[in-house]
């Protein structure tokens, strides 16, 4: 390290208490920034749960579903008039909608249902206990194994319960790659049963699942499926529209961005001030070292340094912070839903590098006006 | 006859705009020679500050020049002007200006290290300046801890850890005692004045005008007396 920085160090972390404080303020926006971040990355993921479970590359809906748990049903003819598309390898329908279990002991529990075509089983999750075939066994219904399965009180295969004054058997335990965000447990049956089970209206099918003979085939399929008056959208497609709808057409994403930037502006304040604070103490030092002859370039490494390197190790810390936390809270409360990403991580820091900008440019003006004669003059 | 080290000629210093306009050093011609221990003296407000400013490349001049071993430093570019005063000037402040975050080596070492000289020998060698001034064994202590006249003999070791032909002391002994600050001047005059070095202090403390080879007096920016020293009738 040159020695100018090295003095720049030393200047920093000898000074505790300011070097404490700005590592406070740092760290603490980080973390804040990206626990409020996270958590909604969470809730986003979790809102997608069903169609990253299932796994479709296309998904036909009405164009009015908001998010995968709204649906509105489409006519059976749909069916038809989808698999009948150029391109189309296969089309199977999807039944996904809420029921009201009657548990063991009396109590009611809410689920989500998911009905998987009879034929191809398409969207199956991994089987935990038991065998996928005995989906088609009578009253069979399969139990994921997600934070919410206590809930079930914890069935084991051939546990009973109540469903619209049917019986429903537990034939299976299985997990899935992401659990759902409104905490209630999920029920695997057979479309067939899934419709028999559960009041419907006169239209049923909730979502039509595509698989495309190759990717180059879901433009045309799309196209053709919105002249029908109908939406076709990609997984990735379904998850943005998901992912859009809660940020920007509830209050979520505005109260979490709201967070956000209070996160910003508390550590930019706590920062920006002890910052200032230090340099303003250190002045006569910086006019000393011009005198000497230090080159106003040189003092301007040593401030941006120091900046730099408080910005840095308060980020890590606030990483650290944060992760440590999630992994705790997770540990304790399966429902907690943050979840940190390099998107997250990559916003934390650009907010972190706009920090150390404003609080070096401040310091750099106050450094770069200082002039040797003021430290004759005293 | 000696080298001229420093020559001002005819330089002038205004501070301010019309009306409030300072005319603060008034057309201030003399010249410091190497072996010559030279002070500037006068009453507070008398320009002495500005003109050791001036003369030592920190403080531009409304008009005249200012020649180091017939160089015009103000035609230096800043960083050349920074550069020259890195390897030929040292400068002991008034307050001392040193790092308290820092050991008394490191704050010896900084004219080193603004060099780009590698750490550890930056700091060995502030080490051996140190025993110059008698301080070697304060070296690894914050100067906080050191006493004024400590800290005074530590912001000398500062000023010639990078052997710079002239020296530039600012109000040595305003915060010492009568005592300390002689000891210290004579200490310079003694151990630090050679024939290629030019010592300029400024100052109003009368009690250390005998270690001065000639003494400039100003008033009102203008040199009005040139005397010579004591030492001349010894």
């Amino acid at each position: 390290m040159p020695g100018i920085l090295l003095i720049a160090y030393k200047l920093l972390i000898n000074d505790r208490a300011k070097f404490a404080a700005l590592l406070v303020g740092i760290t603490f926006a980080v973390f804040l920034m990206i626990e409020m971040t996270s958590l909604f990355a969470g809730i986003l993921s979790r809102s997608s749960s069903t169609v990253i479970n299932i796994g479709a590359s296309v998904w036909v809906m009405d164009p009015a579903v908001n998010t995968v748990a709204n649906t509105i049903p489409l006519p059976d003819y749909v069916l038809d008039e989808v698999r009948s598309v150029p391109g189309v390898k296969y089309a199977v329908p999807l039944y996904s909608g809420a029921a009201l279990l009657k548990l063991r002991d009396g109590t009611y529990q809410a689920a989500n249902v998911i009905g998987l075509d009879d034929t191809s089983l398409f969207g199956r999750p991994q089987m935990l206990r038991g065998n996928i075939e005995d989906i088609f066994a009578e009253n069979a219904f399969i139990a994921i194994k997600d934070a919410e399965f206590y809930k079930l009180e914890n069935p084991q295969i051939g546990t009973e319960f109540e469903l619209n004054d049917h019986r429903g058997v537990i034939v299976g335990i299985a997990r899935v790659a992401s659990s759902a965000l409104f905490g209630v447990p999920t029920l695997y049956t057979t479309y067939s049963r899934a419709l028999q089970y559960i009041p419907n209206s006169r239209f049923t099918m909730s979502y039509l699942l595509v698989e495309p003979k190759s990717p180059a085939d879901v433009a045309a399929i799309k196209a053709r499926i919105t002249a029908a008056g109908y939406l076709a959208l990609t997984r990735d497609e379904f998850v943005q529209k998901i992912s859009d709808f809660y940020m920007y057409k509830t209050g979520i994403g505005t109260n979490m961005m709201l967070m956000t930037l209070i996160s910003f502006i508390v550590g930019l304040s706590i920062s920006g001030q002890t910052f200032y604070t230090f340099i303003l103490e250190n002045i006569d030092k910086f006019g000393a070292l011009k005198a000497i002859g230090a080159k106003g370039r040189e003092l301007v490494e040593m401030i941006l340094f120091q900046a730099t390197f408080v910005a840095l190790t308060g980020y890590g810390l606030g990483v650290g912070l944060c992760a440590t936390l999630i992994w705790i809270a997770r540990s304790h409360l399966p429902d907690y839903a943050a979840m940190i990403t390099f998107g997250n991580l990559a916003m934390a820091f650009v907010m972190v590098v706009i920090i150390a900008a404003i609080s070096s440019y401040v310091g750099v003006r106050k450094v770069l006006r200082i002039e040797p004669f003021d430290i004759f003059r005293g | 006859m000696a080298k001229a080290a420093i020559q001002a000629i005819g330089i002038n210093k205004w501070f301010g705009e019309e009306p409030v306009r300072t005319h603060a050093v008034k057309d201030v011609s003399f010249e410091a020679s190497f072996g010559e221990m030279l002070y500037v003296v006068g009453p507070s407000g008398s320009g002495k500050t500005t003109m050791l400013s001036m003369i030592s490349g920190i403080l531009r001049p409304s008009s005249g020049r200012v020649l180091v071993e017939d160089a015009d430093i103000w035609s230096l570019s800043s960083d050349e002007l920074a550069a020259f005063r890195l390897k030929r000037i040292g400068f002991v402040f008034q307050d001392y200006h040193l790092f308290p975050r820092l050991t008394t080596a490191e704050n010896v070492a900084i004219p080193l290290i603004l060099q780009h000289r590698e750490w550890n020998a930056a700091v060995e060698e502030a080490g051996r300046n140190l025993e110059i001034v008698g301080l070697q064994d304060r070296a690894p202590l914050p100067p906080v801890k050191l006493s004024g006249g400590e800290q005074q003999r530590v912001a000398i070791a500062r000023a010639i850890v990078s052997r710079p032909d002239i020296l530039i002391f600012d109000e040595p002994t305003a915060s010492l005692d009568g005592d300390t600050g002689r000891n210290i001047v004579s200490f310079v005059r003694a151990q630090l004045l050679t024939d290629q070095r030019c010592i300029v202090i400024v100052t109003h403390d009368a009690r250390i005008y005998e270690f001065a080879d000639r003494i400039l007096r100003m008033e009102d920016g203008s040199i009005t007396a040139v005397e010579r020293s004591q030492l001349d009738a010894q």
